[in-house]
């Protein structure tokens, strides 16, 4: 079984809108993404994925607009918009920032 | 803007809720079902993918409701949660319609003595910067505020440091001139300043001048709303209008705000300055004033008190004869005016407040077992993802729905009670006070509804909380609703009716020791017959009857015309009738005693020959008076029974000399009589030694006519009033009534009674909550060891010994009630001893019979349920398992 490593507090909405960089995905395409790109490191519960996204509709940060997929199945797309594309720029140097700090502290001990 | 952004799409999402629902289910579907695939390919079986996919993906229903949280207003659980919990009660209409009944009930009352409260005590009276306000007056040691001299106040004011104002205030009555002939209206006579001092307007005119109460100056009165109103039908040219009092045309120069009164006087139509002095006020030693006084900023009540006491002792010395003993009252206006009935009213205040407070413990519990049968539900709830905030919520939202219901009702009920009562408070107790009209659902009022309201909804949603909290869902959901009662609800539920019960033995105990109280007021000593006796005030103009002998004339012909009528057996006269109170004395000196210069301060009532026999007081020693003694003939007095035992120990005082304090030889009277004390004093007051001089002898144009009648007192009053105007129609007359009805609307009798009324409603109400409260407990109980009961019994248990087993439960749960709720009477009682008349607090028979009263009750509440565990079929109860 895959290791299972918590998301840090705070990060999950983060991730969904760097996914969504690349294009528009559907909820399954986000969680298998993330799943993907961390080398199965990270793991959602893939559920909290969908409050995550409602708020993220909320806020503005991403669209949502129903397509069919490949397999010709009605599912949810969604897009990042330029507000969302700021909150993430937003969001990515605070990381940085705070990972830089953290990453200090624990090298110069 | 961002915030209005979000609010919009928030606003779009919960017109589209349904849309919403369905998106995110079939969003949802489609992952576990993509998911599901995935594994399938993977190598899974359908239904292991399917199996998978569910898990990893989590508990749908409460992500589903997460999201909806997201995107829901914060309001919109609430209503469904409220929605929920009417659903919940419209299930079971008895819980609900027993808990909202028995909130109302204990809101209502609450609130209706807290309107009270507010309106006595609480709203500052209708005065400028009221709590600078004091009452002044003098003191003597048999009255502790007795009135000042015209005299005397005149040096204080001249004196004192301590007031920025300072006038006093005196009764009268006038006689009115009106269309339909003459009237008496009851007055007041006050020093120019007065309403200056007190910093009430008129609405319309003006006040007095300074120098309007001189007697030179034109007569001028003031008269209230309500007069202007009834009197004068509002008209708008009121000022300026003659009144014509007493014979003298009087100028009206001003209305008195609406919510003006003044309760120390009682009612007062017409206000007029002290011009012409009257006879007590040219003396020193008459004394008929009371004074108001602002107070200097800083200067305390203490201060003023003590500046006051310095100068009485100052005018002691410079007038020996008549200052002796006079001492000086300083107290605020408020006090003076309220500190009579602040007792009864906290009293009855707190009776309210202990019923609300047992009816809410009941609902409490009936709370409680309902959160005890509900475990599964909350149990399966959790399990299904509800949050234990949401839970708690759901709890909150229930009490609340209740506690509105019972709110709404309540305050409806409130305001009925209020007018209610206010209603029944007879117009002579309400004049004096005044403040009670002005009783309404203000901000204070609904300001503590809404108080009481939150208690409630804490109290309420706390029970069940507390259940939920050390509940454990794996055992609730494999336990159920069934197995023995919960070990929290044991705890809390049982030890709930004990505090229930205690405060009905409260309750119970105030309640009896009020009765008791009031009984012992209804029976006290009256040394005369009350019943068959009728009654009237007159008023004869000064003018046409300013002569003794003309005033002895007259009295003589209105008797001699009452003599004859139908059913009338006697007819007499008095300055004041019995039950008056003390006051009206007069300072006497026996001839031939030693003296040692006090004041003897006696009642003093100047009653006609047939006085006596009419009202049928016992004749100790000596005899009555004649119609034939008056100012021809020498001066005699009758003395009551005190007097003689005070004044003349182990003398006979008959042929005994009295007269006033310099034993002038105009003043002495020969004691010809001795009667029995007749209660001239309130019903709670002591006796007093008192002196009855003949009417002829001592007359007066304003007069107590009273006839003992063989009929209904009421049919001969108007036969009484007819009699005098055939006399002189400028005769005024009021206040016709039976001395039954006189005693019975006595402020006295009204408040013990009227407290007796409530307190002992109160008492009744929460006697029936409190047993019910243990019916309920010991009820749920039963049904709780029904499986229990039904072993014991295949075990070989006798029906009696199931029996015993219940209400040995009930018993515990009543002795420590009823011993907490003595102990605690006893000290709730020592807080009403001003109340009490006759009885002490610590009145064993009243404790006891509480006791056994709600032993009984007790036992009555626990024998059904008892029964039902009896009749129990072991059979059944195992198989019901």
């Amino acid at each position: 079984m895959a290791r299972k490593t918590d998301l840090l507090p705070g990060t999950l909405d983060m991730l969904i809108l760097k996914t969504l960089t690349r294009g528009s995905l559907h909820g399954y395409g986000i969680a298998l993404s993330i799943k993907n790109l961390s080398d199965d490191i990270l793991t959602v519960e893939e559920g909290s994925l969908y409050p995550a996204l409602q708020r993220l509709l909320l806020q503005g940060w991403v669209k949502a607009e129903w397509k069919s997929t490949e397999t010709n199945r009605r599912a949810r797309y969604y897009t990042l918009t330029a507000a969302g594309r700021t909150q993430l720029s937003h969001e990515l140097s605070q990381f940085e920032q705070m990972i830089a700090a953290i990453t200090r502290v624990l090298q110069g001990a | 803007m961002n915030a209005v952004a979000r609010f919009l799409r928030k606003v779009g999402f919960l017109i589209r809720r349904r849309k919403f629902d369905a998106e995110l289910e079939e969003e949802m579907r489609f992952h576990r079902e993509q998911q599901a695939m995935e594994f399938q390919s993977d190598g899974m079986s359908l239904e292991v993918a399917h199996h998978a996919a569910r898990r990893q993906f989590g508990n749908d229903t409460r992500l589903h409701e997460q999201s909806r949280e997201v995107v829901s207003f914060r309001g919109e659980v609430l209503l469904q949660d409220s929605r929920f919990a009417l659903r919940q009660l419209r299930k079971n209409p008895g819980f609900a319609l027993t808990a909202v009944l028995m909130l109302t009930l204990g809101i209502a009352a609450c609130l209706a003595l807290f309107a009270f409260v507010d309106a006595a005590l609480i709203k500052p009276l209708p005065y400028k910067d009221p709590t600078r306000l004091a009452d002044v007056a003098e003191s003597v040691r048999v009255f502790p505020r007795s009135n000042l001299s015209w005299e005397d106040y005149h040096d204080w004011k001249k004196l004192q440091k301590v007031f920025t104002d300072f006038d006093v205030w005196t009764g009268a009555g006038f006689l009115l001139n009106t269309p339909s002939g003459v009237q008496p209206v009851m007055g007041a006579r006050v020093s120019a300043g007065f309403f200056t001092t007190l910093g009430v307007t008129p609405i319309l005119g003006r006040n007095f001048r300074p120098g309007e109460d001189s007697p030179s100056a034109p007569r001028t009165a003031l008269i209230t709303w309500a007069t202007w109103q009834q009197r004068y039908g509002r008209r708008s040219d009121i000022v300026g209008q003659i009144a014509t009092l007493d014979g003298t045309p009087t100028t009206i120069i001003g209305v008195l705000p609406r919510e003006f009164h003044f309760a120390l006087r009682g009612r007062a139509d017409f206000w007029t300055p002290i011009q012409e002095l009257n006879g007590c006020e040219k003396r020193r030693s008459c004394h008929n004033l009371y004074g108001v006084a602002r107070l200097k900023d800083g200067v305390t009540v203490k201060t003023a008190l003590a500046d006051m006491k310095s100068i009485a002792v100052q005018l002691e010395k410079q007038y020996p004869d008549s200052n002796r003993g006079q001492g000086a009252a300083v107290v605020p206006l408020s006090d003076a005016i309220v500190g009579d009935v602040r007792p009864i009213f906290l009293v009855l205040f707190c009776g309210a407040a202990l019923l609300l407070l047992i009816a809410c413990v009941n609902v409490s519990n009936l709370l409680l077992v309902r959160a005890e049968n509900r475990r599964r539900e909350m149990a399966l709830r959790g399990a299904l993802g509800a949050s234990r905030g949401r839970l708690v919520l759901q709890w909150v939202t229930e009490a609340l729905v209740l506690v509105i219901a019972g709110s709404a009702l309540g305050l409806g009920a409130a305001w009925g009670t209020m007018n209610l009562l206010l209603r029944l408070i007879p117009t002579d107790v309400l004049d004096y006070m005044p403040y009670l009209q002005s009783m309404s659902l203000n901000p204070r009022v609904l300001g503590f509804a809404g108080f009481v309201s939150l208690f409630a909804v804490v109290v309420f949603s706390l029970a069940p909380s507390v259940r939920l909290s050390s509940s454990n869902l794996r055992a609730d959901l494999a336990e159920g609703g069934r197995g023995a009662a919960g070990t929290v609800w044991r705890r809390f539920g049982s030890n709930l009716v004990v505090i229930e019960l205690a405060i009905a033995v409260v309750l119970l105990v105030g309640a009896g020791l009020i009765v008791r109280s009031f009984y012992h007021l209804l029976h006290v000593e009256l040394g005369f017959q009350p019943d068959h006796l009728a009654m009237l005030e007159a008023g004869a103009p000064e003018k046409t009857y300013a002569k003794p002998e003309q005033q002895v004339q007259l009295v003589r012909q209105i008797l001699s015309k009452m003599q004859v009528l139908p059913g009338v057996q006697y007819a007499a006269t008095t300055s004041d009738p019995p039950v008056s109170g003390n006051g009206n004395t007069t300072w006497i000196r026996i001839k031939g005693h030693p003296y040692n210069g006090e004041h003897n301060e006696v009642n003093e009532r100047d009653v006609s020959a047939d006085y006596f026999a009419t009202i049928k007081a016992r004749l100790i020693s000596g005899r009555f008076f004649t119609d034939s003694e008056d100012a021809t003939k020498p001066k005699v007095v009758v003395i009551n029974q005190a007097l003689a035992k005070k004044y003349f120990p182990g003398e006979n005082p008959i042929g005994q000399k009295i007269g006033g304090t310099d034993l002038a030889p105009d003043s002495l009277r020969e004691v010809i009589g001795v009667v029995d004390d007749i209660r001239e004093s309130s019903l709670d007051e002591e006796i007093w030694p008192a002196v009855y001089h003949p009417f002829n002898q001592d007359p007066d144009n304003y007069l107590e006519v009273i006839v003992r009648t063989s009929q209904a007192e009421q049919s001969v009053l108007p036969a009484l009033v007819d009699a005098i105007r055939k006399v002189d129609p400028n005769i005024g007359t009021r206040n016709e009534q039976s001395m039954m009805q006189r005693i019975n609307d006595s402020p006295t009798a009204y408040i013990q009674r009227s407290a007796a009324c409530l307190v002992g409603g109160f008492a009744a109400l929460a006697l029936l909550l409190g047993v019910v409260g243990l019916y309920g407990v010991i009820a749920y109980s039963v049904s709780q060891r029904t499986r229990e009961i039904g072993v014991r019994m295949a075990l070989g248990a006798q029906r009696s010994s199931v029996y015993q087993l219940i209400l040995k439960e009930a018993g515990l749960l009543t002795v420590l009630g009823v011993a907490a709720g003595l102990a605690c009477s006893i000290a709730a009682a020592t807080f009403m001893g001003k109340l009490l008349f006759g009885v002490r607090s610590w009145d064993l028979l009243t404790l006891t019979s509480v006791a056994l009263l709600l032993g009984f009750s007790a036992l009555v509440g626990s024998f059904i349920p008892a029964r039902r565990a009896a009749s129990v079929n072991p059979v059944d109860a195992l198989r019901a398992e």
